[in-house]
């Protein structure tokens, strides 16, 4: 029973939830495709989110908390978009964990 | 606008009523299992035994011996139908598998075909019935509709506690190699890195930084959230999701803002950067001690004199009933105060004695209510007196705001209801179940909602934080309608800024 992706032609496995297995696997068309699946259309400011999440993944190996990700999207886009609501507007599944998916980075665990 | 997913969730009436027994309404609902690099971590098999069924009926005869209280709940059922009614997962779901005593009856059956006479020779007379793939089946379906908060036993006449029995039961499972995914996952996370996150020392240190900043930035006063720093008064051991999600992030901040203006030198580790143990929702005392020794570790290592308790109900419970047990002996600490204390029964006593300066109206934007989480309210205390888990967390909410209102009596204090998400079972696959599950509490909710205006509901625990997060937009309410305890708290607090 394995789960998977295809994008541009590669079969990526992901887990049950539909998170990449391998992180090395990612590349932008992965969060294209899992965007389609989800009914969502990726625009730049959809990916600033998932741009700073990988930067703040290579650096830490985690993705940033909620408050570091609405903070660095504030600095980027203006102020009025540095908030919980917006990042909830761009991902209603809720960013900590749809933006987490679709930059290809495991799913936050814990009381979360 | 929040996402849904797609079941029906419940409708609100005017009052909870008992639903109708619906047989198998929640039969498709069960967790992710683990994969085998989680069982193995905490030293389990891989994958489902070749002779589960021996090993799970060996497991439970150790289980009964060794605990005699687990033996009289097993034991001494009569029937009698009080907790029937009382389970919010029934409540919201009216699968009857969700009755306390039918839960308790996947074990209690299994236990009679083997290990009482009766059940040996004349097993269908007593409802003794044999561990086949059906019912281990049913076994992890309904343990893992059960958050163990233990409010059936309050009504029970003979104080059964499902929450051992389901411990019990995923003890069991476990044992034979059918973990769960979510609890299993994340107690390797803190075997690892000492946290349910998985959050490295750098990426915490870089977190608190920006708390830091933030802080000082609103406030202007250079409120510190510090990190492995020897010689601290007190370490702080809180759930790694105040180091990570919302609203719990505010409850940290006032703690932070707490320990600051009474002078109290503190430190979080980075080696007990976690105060959760699923430990115990898995039945687990070696991974619950395993955990907890983290703590005793950090301890020792940072010199600290106090070890304090953030806003986590579980933990409360393992910090206040078990810890001294899994890794005392405590006497390095100061015997002045409790080991451990709740960072409530700190501020208490802080606002008691009059070291804290609050103004309350600085939450005249709120109308608030308390949400008494199940592990505080009926697995531990606070304070010297009885009853104090209720009356402190109170006490401190108003004298952080002048606008508190109670929910309904039989929902509160000993009667409160789970979130609906306690137990190992915040996850996303069992949403449905946390949904539903949460049917009683939202009932209260929107009680006071219309009788006092009530805009906020405050909790002193992460699992009841994040489930009310995700499960209030279900039920017509605002995800931010849900605060920390110490955000009232920090949000009360006046400085001069020029200190």
């Amino acid at each position: 029973m394995s789960n998977s992706i295809e994008v541009d032609g590669k079969t990526l496995a992901t887990d049950e939830e539909g998170y990449l297995e391998n992180l090395a696997d990612w590349e932008p068309g992965v969060a294209n495709v899992m965007a389609e699946i989800d009914d969502c259309e990726l625009t730049d400011n959809h990916w600033e989110v998932i741009n700073f999440l990988r930067e703040y993944y290579e650096e830490y190996q985690i993705a940033p908390a909620v408050r570091v990700l609405t903070k660095a999207i504030g600095k980027k886009l203006g102020k009025e978009y540095g908030n919980g609501k917006y990042l909830y507007e761009l991902y209603p599944y809720g960013p900590a964990k749809q933006a987490c998916k679709y930059a290809g980075l495991p799913k936050p665990t814990g009381c979360v | 606008m929040v996402k849904k997913a797609d079941f029906e969730a419940p409708v609100l009436g005017d009052y909870t009523e008992v639903p109708a027994v619906t047989p198998g309404a929640m039969q498709h609902s069960q967790p992710y299992v683990a994969k085998p690099a989680h069982n193995e971590a905490l030293g389990y098999p891989g994958e489902l035994v070749d002779n589960w069924q021996e090993v799970a009926v060996n497991k439970l005869g150790e289980l009964v011996k060794g605990s005699r209280a687990l033996r009289v709940y097993l034991d001494s059922c009569v029937k009698c139908g009080a907790c029937t009614d009382k389970c919010h997962y029934f409540l919201g779901t009216g699968d009857p598998n969700n009755m306390p005593v039918a839960r308790q009856d996947l074990l209690r059956s299994v236990y009679r075909r083997h290990y009482t006479v009766a059940g040996k020779y004349l097993p269908k007379l007593v409802g003794a019935k044999d561990l086949d793939e059906e019912m281990l089946d049913n076994w992890y379906k309904y343990f893992h509709q059960c958050s163990q908060c233990r409010r059936c036993s309050v009504y029970c006449p003979y104080g059964i506690d499902t929450a051992e029995v389901s411990m019990a039961a995923r003890e069991i499972m476990d044992t034979i190699g059918k973990g769960q995914k979510y609890c299993n996952e994340i107690i390797g996370k803190v075997h690892k890195l000492g946290n349910n996150l998985g959050l490295p020392e750098p990426a915490l240190a870089d977190t608190l930084e920006g708390l830091e900043e933030d802080v000082e930035e609103e406030i202007n006063v250079a409120v510190k959230f510090p990190l492995d720093v020897k010689g601290a008064e007190v370490l702080l051991v809180t759930p790694s999701a105040d180091f990570f999600a919302e609203p719990h992030i505010d409850g940290l901040i006032g703690y932070a803002k707490v320990f600051h203006q009474a002078g109290i030198s503190w430190t979080l580790s980075s080696h007990a950067s976690e105060a959760a143990n699923f430990g115990l929702f898995i039945g687990s005392v070696d991974n619950m001690q395993k955990v907890a020794m983290r703590i005793r570790e950090a301890a020792l290592e940072l010199g600290v004199k106090r070890i304090v308790f953030g806003e986590c109900g579980h933990a409360w419970r393992v910090g206040y009933s078990f810890l001294n047990t899994l890794a005392g002996p405590f006497d390095f600490l100061d015997s002045n105060y409790p080991v451990p204390q709740h960072i409530v029964e700190v501020t208490h006593d802080l606002i008691e004695q009059g070291r804290l300066k609050m103004d309350a109206s600085a939450n005249d934007d709120k109308r608030v209510t308390f949400h008494d989480s199940c592990n505080v309210a009926r697995a531990s205390r606070m304070g010297a007196k009885s009853g104090g888990q209720f009356s402190l967390p109170r006490d401190v909410i108003k004298a952080s705001c002048n606008h508190f209102f109670d929910m309904p009596a039989d929902t509160i204090g000993e009667a409160t209801f789970c979130c609906g998400g306690g137990g190992g079972l915040l996850t996303d696959d069992l949403v449905e179940l946390r949904v539903k599950g949460a049917k009683p509490r939202m009932q209260a909710l929107k009680d006071v909602h219309e009788q006092h205006r009530i805009t906020h509901m405050a909790a002193i625990c992460a699992i009841c934080k994040s489930q009310f997060s995700k499960v209030l937009p279900y039920y017509g309410f605002e995800m931010d309608q849900i605060i920390s305890v110490h955000q009232l708290v920090g949000d009360a607090l006046v400085f001069n800024s020029d200190s």
